[in-house]
């Protein structure tokens, strides 16, 4: 369960987010769908405590994030964020080993490295696995810095965009990849732009706008003509697709 | 490696104005008084500032700067500088702690001002570290020129150099390479600092403690060398940026190896110093200097295409 009690943050006197609420119930993907400037990425931030604590309150199952170590924090949730810079050359294989650094602090054991090799497996990293991160795609990079987070196996794993960079295929193996560790108990907070990715393979939707929370519910109530045109103040239609909400705005 | 650095001890003892001969008390005597102090001293300089070198590049995500070209010797000879006017009497501990304290000084302060820089915009940090210590280099001269202790500063600013090490006087820098054993036993964390702040704190680490702890062994070995020795530049530069090359960056595993490499460099320099005149010298600092300073260009050169 992740509590967010009147939350706000401002930058400069700018509210980002204005007393949010919001209470995520664990054992489901949650996307958070909104325009840019809606305050999603400041959300994710806050929750997992890479911003200072602001006004207000988040808990992540149970822990405040304001007065739990880190480290305890970082064996209940892994976060990637949009920023993935690596001044450093590491080698992928490297990279996803310190998604392990919560659990194992520098000595992994034989459960560590196995983790690492499925990570390895799991996002197509495998003849990639000994070549320096600088030298891949952006693509590519990208899949190293999300096995990276997945490497963590926390409870909740929080996501600010992670498509950025990602071919249709490898985009549908992460979601289909989201969907299996939910199904296996986790819970997913993903920040998505590509509404019918939040609309195939999410179970509840969260909308933002304006550093407010606007819309909240199952994919069906939120996913709708009439929420999505209001939200992104643009035509949007939705139809369906095999009893899932299909978004068109081509049209 | 370890054999090159061996063999470079071995020669470094054997290199001398005074012949050494088995059996010879005068011999024994200039071993353990000179020779050997001298060896240990270049070995633990270059050791323990190739890994400060490491240290601060994590620090700041950049490759390009060492605690030499970020203002830490200069700042640490402007602490040396106000012991000596004010308490020109005070025992050397208490010279050692204010040195190293000024150098914490002078590193926070360079971490501070290159807070706002862009990341991407790799040569600024580099450049905002030559301002600095230009800024406080000068600083201290002027002071240095009013008091009249411009022999003094001169010592401890410009190229350092072994000759003036005997048994009794380089002791000080076991603590820098203490300093640079400790950042070993840290060498993860210095790695996901690494990574950028973000993805440190999602991992739990506290950047900022990561941080300050780098900072106090770079301060630490700072101090501890342009006390003992003198500036010595560009071996916090060159070796790191070498190891990276070959290695990467997967400090556990690279440390060491940029250790070793700092000590060799040392030496050798040294070495050639003693030898390139003999019997006169030419400080390491200097042929570090010359050398040091065509391979940083270099470095600059190939490092634009290296990193985007």
């Amino acid at each position: 369960m992740i509590e967010v009690e009147g939350l706000s943050f401002d930058i400069r006197g700018v509210p980002i987010l204005k007393s949010a609420d919001l209470r995520l119930e664990p054992g489901k993907i949650t996307a958070l769908i909104g325009p840019n400037g809606a305050g999603k990425s400041t959300l994710t931030r806050l929750i997992a405590r890479i911003e200072p604590p602001p006004k207000g309150r988040v808990r992540v199952n149970g822990l405040d994030v304001a007065t739990t170590l880190s480290d305890r924090l970082a064996r209940e949730m892994a976060f990637l964020g949009q920023q993935t810079y690596l001044a450093s050359r590491l080698r992928v294989r490297e990279l996803v080993a310190f998604g392990r650094w919560p659990h194992c602090h520098g000595r992994p054991g034989p459960a560590d490295r196995a983790a690492v090799d499925q990570a390895l497996t799991d996002f197509d990293l495998e003849t990639l696995a000994d070549r320096f991160v600088e030298t891949l795609s952006g693509g590519q990079a990208q899949r190293a810095h999300l096995a990276m987070a997945v490497t963590q196996q926390t409870p909740w794993l929080i996501l600010d965009e992670p498509l950025n960079n990602l071919d249709l295929a490898h985009a549908r193996a992460l979601m289909a990849h989201l969907a299996r560790l939910r199904d296996a108990g986790g819970s997913v907070l993903i920040v998505l732009h590509d509404l019918n990715f939040a609309a195939g393979w999410a179970d509840h939707i969260v909308a933002m706008k304006d550093g407010a929370i606007v819309a909240e519910g199952p994919v069906e109530e939120v996913v709708t003509t009439a929420r999505l045109s209001d939200l992104y103040e643009t035509p949007i239609s939705v139809s369906a697709h095999q009893g899932r909400p299909l978004v068109l705005h081509h049209i | 490696m370890a054999v090159v650095l061996i063999a470079l001890a071995g020669a470094s003892l054997g290199v001398g104005a005074a012949r050494l001969q088995a059996g010879d008390p005068m011999s024994a005597l200039v071993l353990s008084v000179s020779r050997i102090p001298r060896m240990l001293a270049a070995v633990l300089t270059g050791a323990a500032l190739a890994v400060a070198g490491v240290v601060m590049q994590q620090i700041v995500r950049n490759r390009f700067v060492e605690p030499a070209t970020a203002g830490s010797p200069e700042a640490a000879a402007a602490g040396l500088l106000a012991v000596t006017l004010i308490a020109p009497h005070a025992p050397l501990w208490v010279k050692m702690v204010v040195a190293a304290a000024s150098a914490l000084a002078g590193a926070a302060l360079f971490v501070v001002l290159i807070r706002r820089l862009p990341p991407h915009e790799i040569f600024l940090v580099p450049l905002a570290g030559l301002v600095l210590s230009g800024v406080v280099g000068a600083g201290v001269t002027f002071i240095a020129w009013q008091a009249d202790l411009m022999q003094y500063v001169s010592i401890w600013m410009l190229s350092g150099e072994f000759s003036g090490v005997i048994a009794g006087r380089y002791e000080l820098l076991w603590i820098g390479g203490a300093a640079a054993a400790l950042a070993w036993v840290a060498a993860d964390r210095f790695a996901i600092l690494g990574l950028g702040p973000d993805a440190a704190t999602a991992l739990g680490l506290s950047p900022r403690a990561v941080i300050r702890f780098g900072l106090l062994v770079v301060a630490l070995v700072t101090a501890m060398v342009v006390v003992s020795v003198g500036m010595i530049p560009f071996v916090g530069l060159i070796v790191p940026n070498l190891v990276s090359r070959m290695m990467g960056d997967n400090l556990r595993a690279s440390l060491p190896v940029v250790a070793l490499s700092g000590a060799i460099l040392v030496l050798a320099s040294d070495l050639v110093g003693r030898l390139i005149i003999y019997p006169y010298e030419v400080p390491a600092g200097i042929i570090l200097g010359v050398f040091g300073a065509a391979a940083f260009l270099g470095l600059l050169w190939r490092g634009d295409r290296h990193v985007h």
